[in-house]
């Protein structure tokens, strides 16, 4: 596998291309673009193993940028390129790029389907709930009621959220980032890359031109602490400024509380399990929304499952050792032949 | 066994049989049963099942009724033939659904049982078809199939439902005995089919015996025929469908290549078998992916290609053009891809269990932008093997993508095939790139060929970008150059054009020089060949060209075409490789004899035509 194999040391640099990077100053593309060179090293797969494939869109553009071998496909169907990729070669490290455009509209029926069949490839979801590349026009991810170059008097389409759709569709590893944290970025990138099966990870990001600001109430820098919180496995769901909130469930709902309030201790907090094959707390902990809720960040699942290239090399094992046709010659000549003389 | 009465014997040169029932009546089963069984004694063949796009429509309808037409000759044998000698009807739907198909003086076997007034009513019949004058010139035998079925099987106390399915080897039976033909051939098919099934295999045998037995004691089957061995080549044979021949082509060839074969696929009527084939083959390195729908077969067979193997994706014509954004891709990355479009009848959804040869404008032109692509029409069921074949070898030593044009006739049409070797076939030697190769460069192109280099994900120090987006030439970088573009798109162009260079040149059927030159291209072969032939015999100054590659054409088609006074294009559609001719050489006239109905051209209505051109010239 890959992921053990010896390979010679790697850097961030080797990833570098003399190519002018066209995205726009400020679009959160710049800071994943970073934090995606400085987490491949990480991940010990050798530089020629590793394959970016994207749809259409700004964030798509992102395999250009990037020294791998790269596909920039059609709108919607990277998910499908990958795929075709990965199956017939296990041992690439496969990287999809993609938006919410390309993903949640006309990439949706591939989208699902992929996160289904769980093949290990990692999807990196720019969600910047707009249209960037066409200039402006609402999105299958923009709240209901914004104004769009498309939706003059405000949209009236209720969005997806993209973990919803996730889980939905049997996701085995869901996570979430914002585009200006890129320590998180980093940890949460390493993680997807090591999960076998399909990882998918929604970043926050800012278009700067055409939807600025769009994640402020969760990412801005005096708010982040108070309105994010960090999922680790294995540790109690805490955040704040002053590690003093956390989440516990009543009923069949999460409730925000305050260590030290109302006789709330710190082992009454919920304690994060990503492994977990039921998904009811991920599902609950991908919909938690500003007002209302920190807004949950990191790995929110992480299921090991059957992983679908897995079991069609254990297949094709199977039939290379069991079945009478080894070569096409011994197809040609097999069931039912008349011999003329 | 005991000979119950005289058994007149009548050779025959060749002989039709359709068979008819319920699409719950196994008459694709009893039609391949009898194909095999012609096969084994010697007889050249040719098949087509004609059935329902419903799975089980109502019962005793003209809707639901199923037919399996076989041709078996002692002479060479090119179609399933215009009309039937012998014709099996389970029910009065199957009677008055195929009645206009038989020849005077046909064999009618009709399973009487079912001949009663509540039939009749679902067949649409006001007359009871057995007393008015409509079946006056056929040898009709009512044969109580349905009961003697029930009666001999009584003893094994099946349920009704399996029961009933047996009929079919009561038809087997009798058919046994009207082509004098051992009946141990039978018993030995339905001992390796009913190998598990010891009670299944006993009842079956029991029936198909007594079948046998009841055509020989009745009077009605005096007459029986024999169909002697054909003078074919020595060797071994097998009888193969279309489709089973293309998936067979694609294996081979992935074989000979040395690479993975992947097939990205959506179900999709008439061409679901070529996945349903090679998913069975993962011995020998074929991976089919059922995908999500068509745009991610193909998507996915151009990832599969990306990464060095053998990218396929089948279908029929409403899922080629969803795929045509995809193949655009796969022209603007050069990359190696097998698109096999087994055609049938449309717009739309249209008939999709019928034939037609409609999507010849859709594979040559149904894209965005100057996007073109090789284009191979296969002619009969067993050359789909040579065609799906050369259309892998092209893709992958030229680097562009292959439509493979087939049609419902040729995917679920079989015939006798004389079976190849793999050391026989041509090499396959894909344009790959050594690991660290200084001087790769994604867009510098072979000499000859202009085909790029393939160097794939996982090899060392050949690093590169391909995408949806205009690339500079050589360098492959992301270009919006005016005058890149156009070099890239004149490379592209004459990349496909350049190869012509590689195929062979345009066979024609009869003399290079004379009065009519039929031309037709793709799975009309069978009929077009046959009635030109039959002409030619009769002393006609005629000639056929069938036409395999239609993008390229061969390099001496403009030789051919001038050769004659006079050019008819048949085809089944309304025209389009006459428009598509006319395009090419506008230097000639064309005449056109189309056919739009679902059904392939019988071979006297071709000859009545033609007949009717040379007898103007």
């Amino acid at each position: 596998m890959a992921f053990e194999d010896a390979a010679p040391m790697i850097s961030p640099q080797d990833f570098n291309l003399d190519v002018q990077v066209k995205w726009c100053p400020g679009c959160g593309g710049h800071a994943v673009l970073s934090s995606i060179k400085k987490a491949l090293p990480e991940t010990g797969v050798p530089l020629e193993n590793i394959v970016f494939v994207s749809g259409i869109g700004c964030s798509s553009r992102f395999p250009y940028y990037i020294n791998t071998y790269g596909f920039h496909s059609l709108h919607g169907r990277a998910p499908a390129i990958a795929s075709g990729i990965k199956v017939v070669n296990p041992d690439l490290s496969v990287w999809i790029i993609t938006g919410d455009g390309d993903s949640m509209a006309i990439g949706g029926n591939h989208f699902i389907h992929i996160l289904r069949r769980n093949i290990d490839v990692n999807i990196l979801l720019f969600n910047n709930k707009i249209y960037g590349l066409t200039k402006g026009q609402y999105s299958p991810t923009t709240p209901m009621g914004s104004i769009t170059k498309t939706s003059p008097e405000g949209t009236i389409e209720s969005p997806f959220l993209p973990g919803e759709l996730a889980m939905g569709a049997q996701c085995t590893f869901y996570a979430r980032v914002v585009d200006n944290d890129p320590r998180m970025m980093r940890e949460v990138f390493i993680k997807a890359a090591q999960h076998k099966g399909t990882s998918l990870v929604e970043i926050l990001q800012n278009c700067v031109i055409f939807n600025n600001k769009v994640h402020e109430d969760i990412t801005g820098k005096d708010v982040r602490e108070e309105n994010q919180i960090y999922l680790e496995h294995g540790k109690p769901m805490i955040f704040g400024q002053n590690r003093d909130k956390g989440i516990v469930q009543s009923g069949s709902k999460f409730v925000v509380v305050k260590i030290g309030e109302n006789g709330i201790r710190k082992e009454d907090i919920l304690v994060h399990n990503a492994h977990s094959a039921d998904d009811t707390r991920h599902y609950m902990l991908s919909r938690m929304a500003y007002p209302e809720y920190p807004v949950a960040m990191g790995v929110i699942r992480e299921w090991k499952t059957s992983v679908y290239e897995k079991m069609l090399y254990r297949q094709v094992k199977e039939s290379k050792k069991k079945s009478k046709i080894q070569t096409v010659n011994d197809l040609l000549t097999s069931g039912n032949t008349f011999t003329i003389d | 066994m005991h000979m119950k009465k005289e058994r007149k014997i009548v050779e025959l040169e060749d002989v039709v049989v359709k068979f008819a029932g319920d699409s719950g009546d196994g008459m694709q089963l009893t039609g391949s049963q009898f194909s095999d069984t012609s096969a084994f004694v010697g007889n050249d063949l040719s098949t087509f099942p004609d059935y329902p796009s419903e799975i089980r429509a109502p019962e005793g309808t003209i809707a639901g009724v199923s037919g399996f037409q076989v041709h078996i000759g002692q002479k060479e044998i090119q179609t399933p033939g215009d009309r039937a000698d012998v014709l099996v009807a389970m029910n009065p739907a199957a009677l008055k659904a195929n009645l206009r198909w038989l020849k005077p003086n046909a064999t009618l076997i009709i399973d009487i049982d079912n001949f009663d007034n509540k039939h009749y009513k679902k067949a649409g019949y006001i007359e009871d078809p057995l007393h008015d004058e409509s079946l006056e010139n056929y040898n009709l035998i009512k044969a109580p199939i349905s009961s003697l079925t029930r009666a001999t099987v009584k003893e094994y106390e099946l349920d009704i439902r399996t029961a009933e399915k047996m009929r079919n080897q009561f038809v087997a039976g009798m058919l046994y005995w009207l082509f004098n033909r051992d009946l141990k051939i039978g018993e030995n098919f339905l001992k390796s089919k009913f190998k598990s099934k010891p009670t299944l295999k006993k009842a079956n045998i029991a029936v198909l015996r007594s079948g046998y037995s009841y055509a020989e004691t009745i009077e009605a089957m005096t007459v029986t025929f024999l169909v002697n061995p054909a003078k074919r080549g020595k060797g071994l044979f097998r009888n193969i469908t279309g489709n089973q021949a293309t998936a067979w082509g694609l294996l081979a060839a992935a074989e000979k290549a040395g690479r993975k074969l992947f097939l990205g696929s959506y179900p999709i009527t008439p061409a679901t078998e070529i996945l349903q084939e090679l998913s069975k083959y993962k011995s020998l390195n074929a991976i089919t992916f059922q995908a999500e729908d068509e745009i991610a077969g193909v998507c996915s067979a151009i990832g599969a290609s990306f990464s060095g193997s053998i990218g396929v994706t089948s279908t029929s014509g409403p899922g080629l053009a969803l795929k045509s954004e995809a193949i655009g891709l796969a022209v603007i990355t050069e990359l190696p891809l097998v698109i096999v479009n087994v055609q049938r009848g449309g717009p739309s959804t249209g008939l999709p269990t019928k034939t037609e040869q409609a999507d010849l404008l859709q594979a040559l032109h149904g894209r965005n932008g100057e996007s073109p692509c090789v284009v191979i029409a296969a002619s009969t069921p067993a050359n789909c093997f040579d065609f799906a074949y050369l259309s892998t070898k092209i893709a992958v030593e030229h680097m562009t993508p292959v439509i493979l044009l087939t049609d419902g006739y040729l995917a679920n049409g079989s015939e006798l095939w004389p079976v190849p070797k793999t050391e026989n076939m041509e090499d396959i030697v894909p344009p790959a790139v050594k690991d660290n190769d200084p001087y790769y460069q994604p867009y510098a192109r072979d000499p000859e060929k202009l085909s790029r280099y393939w160097a794939v994900p996982g090899q060392k120090g050949l690093r590169h970008r391909i995408g949806g987006l205009e690339k500079a030439d050589v360098t492959g970088e992301v270009s919006h150059d005016p005058m890149n573009h156009e070099i890239m798109v004149l490379s592209r162009q004459e990349k496909v054009e350049r190869v012509a260079n590689y195929l062979p040149e345009q066979e024609i059927i009869g003399k290079k020089r004379g009065d009519l030159l039929v031309i037709g291209w793709g799975g009309t072969y069978g009929a077009l060949n046959t009635a030109v032939r039959e002409l030619q015999e009769e002393g006609k100054n005629i000639s056929l060209v069938q036409f395999n590659f239609i993008n390229p054409l061969p390099k001496n088609t403009n030789e051919i075409l001038k050769g004659f006074k006079k050019r008819i294009v048949c085809e089944l559609n309304m025209g389009q490789f006459a428009f598509y001719l006319k395009s090419k050489y506008s230097q000639f006239d064309y005449i056109q004899y189309n056919k739009i109905q679902g059904l392939p051209f019988m071979i006297s209505e071709l000859k009545s035509k033609f007949n009717e051109i040379l007898e103007e010239i």
